[in-house]
């Protein structure tokens, strides 16, 4: 049995968010990450640090035993702030330990009623429950085949069936009419299935960020005006300003609608060297934070020198204070509110051109399968080019690759592998 | 009145098994077949083993089943399959010499305590209230026992086909069973039609094998059995020739005399085993087609090409073997044929292969739409067990798809049915990586001497066996050498200052058992057969633990019975498809649920809701 988790809580922002994780290695790992865990059926305040040891969040931990939980397995309850960032950094840090699992929608209940913690009552209930589901469900499907998911899947099936035809077909009849190296084509088949999914699950990220919004980060040395841009964009005090390089020391977060996309704008410490310990702290948070920004806004003074941070993608680099420097072309300035509305327009270009771009995958089991499948299917390839014969080793990844997909591209029963290589070859001595 | 535990009909490779099973059980058991020297016959290609099949057959063997033993004893060219490839779908294949496979069964058969052979043709049933109680002979005496087995093969309303011609028969040779038809015909099971065939024989002394390609067996020949190191018979090689345009042409301008395409022939055959018509058909751009020339015996000349199964005329036949390359001047010794017969739709059998409608009858072998002997033979070692499990009131066995191909197949024949003669291939396995030929017996023998049809013998031959592989295993675990340690014996090994014990070693690559001999020199002592099995099982032991998580989830869902009367009608939001595919099928536990075709993951919660309901309350959910 594995041991899953997934957010208890509505996602967003909320004043508590709980983290729920349930079976046999909840206890185990869970005293990985938070340290000594409380005495069942009761609370703790312990600090949750991501493998780097940063720290995420204070959490209050609640553990409950085996045979008295919601799920009726060894459950931890992480509640935390409810802020996105801290939630994301949270289910990053448990989606990289191995023995954990995102859990499947309506898993917790499916496993409360397997061990049969739900009684007669709520069981005659849960029937009405699971309609639901299943009606989510179907809209959800209906919401990803009219999409144009459906044909791409059904490419990517059929080139999957095809790989592991051929791969099945050197195994099962090694001693017929088959072809001996599959190699060539079973290599091109995952080469042009992979890029497919790799887009699929960048558009994926788009998706994610229709629902929870898109992060900008305003960066650059200190005192180029990025708190005032930030309290001009905001239509208010959001931030500290004034005339002292270093002012703002932590990231400031302003959430705005941008032509019906959500924006978070990130008001961040000004890059460069220094020795003052917090500013050090802030400007490595602002590099980190920027880094991972959905979009980055530079801005500089005279020379465009960057250095802790480069601009990439789309990112949009203007000269700051236009209101100080008049005649460059490229130029800002929260004071005057010069080129503001254009920045505006330009942000609300480039993220309109992302959504357009988003997938269909909606859910975070989704990409996860997507992931999966592409880590699966890029550990074949490399068996494939191996120089000894790993056959049943290829297709144990292809297997695993097209389990995973199998909500996205259908489910490949070994029937279609064998149809295909019957279709293929003239077997039978 | 004569009166036995366990009655078998039919003496095929189900049968024999089937009862050689039950008799090892220590239930008496009688053998009715209608000709005793038709024991161990091999009606189609004289040949045991090849991928997914050899696995059965050392399934079988670990059982301690006769399969493999007799094989073992005929064996006149022993090859292990995809050698070149991982140990996983490695398949143990040997020709067999048919008078020795038939001679080696025979003695099996009689030699085996509680096993009485009956000679006659058993033609009903003998019910009372609805459970199976003996059966008829055709010469009016009657048998009781508590439990029957059919293993009637291609013997139900057998019918023969070459070309035009058209006779009723079992086998070449053989009458088939009407009368046992017929009583089938009064239960309501789904019979079907199937079809198969077989090449024609060759004269061996008329083939020109002078410019003919030769296949050797294997220089060092893997045996199909545990308790055996090397072959019994004399070993000799198997020729290879082809068919060529001119054999295409005369199959293409005759294909109207073809049974099989004069549309003669309704039964559905198997793809992996074309006859040359549907080869030259399908796939018409192919100029030549390969052809095994299998000798099936070492004091006979006869030969079968396997590759050129035909329901052609006798002309025909003649023409083509004719037209290809050594063949020149062939003598037909008997000409192929198609042959189509009954089975019954495998859905209606419960895992022990008792069927669902009448009690203590079981069927096994190609009555139950597979093909091979293989198949039949493990199919047989199943019904032969629970039979006699049941005539003892002892609880039925369930071979489990994560453990054997037995349990894969039984598995797939009561959960899909059949839509082709049904054979056994590795692909077949989702957890093909530890079910492995190598290790049938560490995955079964334990579980056949606890059910108690392993003998003394066998048990402590396996002990010995997994005394040996335990101790070096200890071994291997309990080394753990840092990089640099590991480093200073020659060994690449990356440098992330993790310590490793032999097991990792020996899954690193270019890592063999000689190269852990450097680091633990009492090694060398140990037998090859140990070292060999070792690397094996650590060679997938990166798999392996995934695939674990994946048995333990199929596990949870087979925990979950499903009662027989349980009722699917009544279940709210299932598609009326699936009910009805639920209740034809009737799933024994909600694993095998989860393995019909269009089963979706919230039918299943469905399902699972309805059968906690009725747990809790105690009663149906009508």
């Amino acid at each position: 049995m594995s041991t899953i988790y997934a957010l208890a809580t509505a996602r967003g922002k909320s004043g508590v968010a709980v983290i729920r994780v349930s079976g046999p290695d909840a206890f185990c790992e869970l005293s990985k990450i938070v340290g000594a865990l409380p005495k069942p059926r009761s609370s703790a305040l312990r600090k949750v640090r991501n493998a780097c040891g940063e720290l995420i969040d204070f959490a209050l931990v609640l553990t409950f035993e085996k045979g008295a939980s919601f799920t009726g397995e060894d459950v931890v309850e992480l509640h935390l702030h409810g802020g996105v960032a801290t939630i994301n950094a949270m289910l990053g840090v448990l989606s990289e330990n191995k023995n954990l699992t995102l859990a499947q929608p309506g898993e917790f209940t499916r496993r409360a009623l397997e061990n049969g913690c739900l009684d007669l009552s709520q069981v005659e209930g849960l029937s009405d429950l699971i309609e639901a589901e299943t009606e989510a469900q179907r809209k959800q499907a209906i919401k990803v085949f009219s999409g144009g998911l459906g044909d791409k899947a059904n490419v990517w099936r059929k080139k999957l069936i095809r790989a592991m035809a051929l791969v099945e077909a050197t195994i099962d009849f090694a001693d017929e009419d088959v072809p001996v190296d599959v190699t060539p084509e079973v290599t091109e088949l995952i080469n042009s299935v992979l890029p497919e999914l790799q887009s699929e699950l960048s558009g994926a990220k788009a998706a994610e960020r229709i629902r929870d919004g898109f992060e900008v980060a305003i960066i650059g040395e200190p005192n180029v005006g990025k708190s005032t841009l930030l309290n001009c964009l905001a239509g208010r005090d959001a931030a500290i300003t004034s005339e002292i390089a270093g002012t703002t020391r932590d990231i400031i977060e302003v959430r705005m609608d941008l032509s019906g996309i959500p924006v978070t704008f990130l008001d961040t410490a000004g890059l460069r060297a220094t020795d003052d310990t917090v500013e050090s702290l802030g400007v490595e948070r602002a590099v980190s934070r920027a880094k991972n920004a959905d979009l980055r806004v530079f801005l500089y003074i005279g020379e465009q020198n960057f250095t802790h941070i480069s601009p990439r993608d789309d990112d949009i680099v203007l000269h700051a204070k236009a209101d100080i420097f008049p005649n460059v072309v490229d130029g800002i300035s929260g004071e005057s509110q010069k080129g503001v509305s254009s920045l505006v327009q330009t942000i609300t270009d480039t993220l309109e051109t992302r959504v357009a771009g988003a997938s269909s995958l909606i859910r975070a089991r989704h990409q996860e399968a997507l992931e999966t499948a592409i880590l699966m299917l890029n550990t074949a390839l490399e068996h494939l080019c191996a120089l000894d014969d790993k056959s049943e080793i290829v297709s144990e990844y292809l297997r695993i690759a097209v389990r995973a997909l199998d909500s996205l591209v259908g489910r490949v029963d070994v029937e279609h592998i064998l149809d295909e290589i019957f279709s293929s070859f003239c077997l039978g001595k | 009145m004569k009166h036995f535990d366990v009655i078998v009909v039919g003496g095929g490779h189900a049968g024999t098994e089937a009862a050689h099973a039950a008799a090892r059980m220590g239930a008496s058991t009688a053998l009715i077949t209608l000709r005793g020297q038709d024991i161990g016959v091999m009606s189609c290609n004289p040949a045991i083993g090849g991928l997914g099949k050899g696995h059965l057959v050392r399934e079988i063997d670990a059982m301690d089943g006769v399969m493999g033993r007799v094989a073992d004893q005929a064996g006149i060219q022993f090859r292990l399959l995809n050698r070149r490839k991982g140990p996983a779908v490695q398949g143990p294949r040997a020709q067999a010499d048919r008078n020795l496979y038939k001679k080696a069964m025979q003695l099996e058969i009689s030699s085996q305590e509680n096993l009485h052979l009956v000679i006659g043709e058993a033609v009903d049933l003998i019910l009372e209230c609805n459970a199976v109680q003996g059966v008829k002979l055709a010469d009016g005496s009657e048998i009781r026992s508590k439990a029957v087995i059919l293993t009637a093969g291609t013997f139900l309303r057998g019918v023969i086909h070459i070309g035009e011609e058209k006779r009723s028969g079992g086998r070449m040779g053989d009458n088939p069973s009407i009368q046992l038809a017929e009583t089938l015909d009064r239960f309501d099971f789904s019979l079907q039609r199937l079809k198969t065939g077989t090449p024609p024989r060759l004269d061996g002394n008329t083939i020109d094998w002078r410019n003919l390609e030769s296949q050797p067996g294997d220089e060092e020949p893997t045996m199909f059995s545990f308790l055996n190191t090397k072959p019994f018979a004399k070993q000799v090689s198997c020729g290879i020739t082809h068919t060529n345009e001119q054999t295409h042409d005369i199959i293409r301008q005759n294909l109207n005399k073809s049974a099989m395409y004069g549309g003669r022939i309704d039964g559905i055959g198997p793809r992996y085993c074309p006859s040359i018509e549907d080869k030259v058909v399908r796939f018409s751009d192919k100029t030549s087609h390969q052809i095994f020339l299998e000798p099936e015996g070492l004091d006979v000349s006869t030969i079968y090409p396997n590759g050129i199964s035909t329901s052609l005329p006798a002309d025909v036949q003649a023409d083509y073997v004719r037209s290809i390359r050594g063949l020149e001047n062939a003598v037909i010794t008997q000409l192929g044929y198609a042959i189509e017969y009954d089975y019954i739709d495998p859905r209606a059998l419960s895992a022990s292969l008792e069927t669902v409608l009448v009690a203590n009858l079981y069927f096994a072998g190609q009555i139950n739409g597979t093909t091979g002997y293989e198949e039949a033979a493990a199919q047989g070692l199943v019904a032969g067990l629970n039979a006699a499990l049941k005539t003892k009131n002892r609880e039925q066995i369930h071979f489990s798809r994560a453990e054997s191909y037995i349990g894969v197949m039984i598995d797939d024949l009561i959960t899909k049915g059949v839509s082709e003669p049904y054979r056994m291939f590795t692909s077949r396995a989702e957890y093909r990586l530890s079910l492995r030929a190598d290790n049938a017996d560490q995955r079964l023998t334990e579980f056949g001497y606890n059910i108690g049809c392993v003998s003394n013998t066998r048990k402590s031959s396996f002990y010995r066996k997994m005394h040996d592989i335990d101790e070096v295993s200890k071994r291997l675990a309990s080394l753990s050498l840092s990089p640099n340690e590991i480093g200073g014996f020659g060994i690449k090994v990356n440098h992330d200052g993790k310590r490793r014990n032999g097991f990792e070693l020996l899954a690193l690559p270019d890592v063999s058992f000689g190269s852990l001999e450097q680091i633990v020199p009492e090694l060398t002592d140990v037998s090859k057969e140990t070292k060999d099995q070792i690397a094996r099982d650590s060679l997938y032991s990166n798999y392996l633990g995934r695939q674990a998580k994946d048995v333990q989830a199929l596990k949870r869902d087979e925990a979950h019975q499903i009662p027989k009367d349980f009722n699917f009608a009544p279940i709210v939001g299932l598609s009326n498809e699936l009910k009805s595919k639920l209740n034809q099928i009737r799933p024994e536990t909600l694993g095998q649920a989860g393995r019909i075709d269009g089963m979706t993951p919230a039918a299943m919660t469905l399902i699972l809701a309805s059968l906690k309901k009725i747990t809790a309350s105690g009663g149906s959910n009508d």
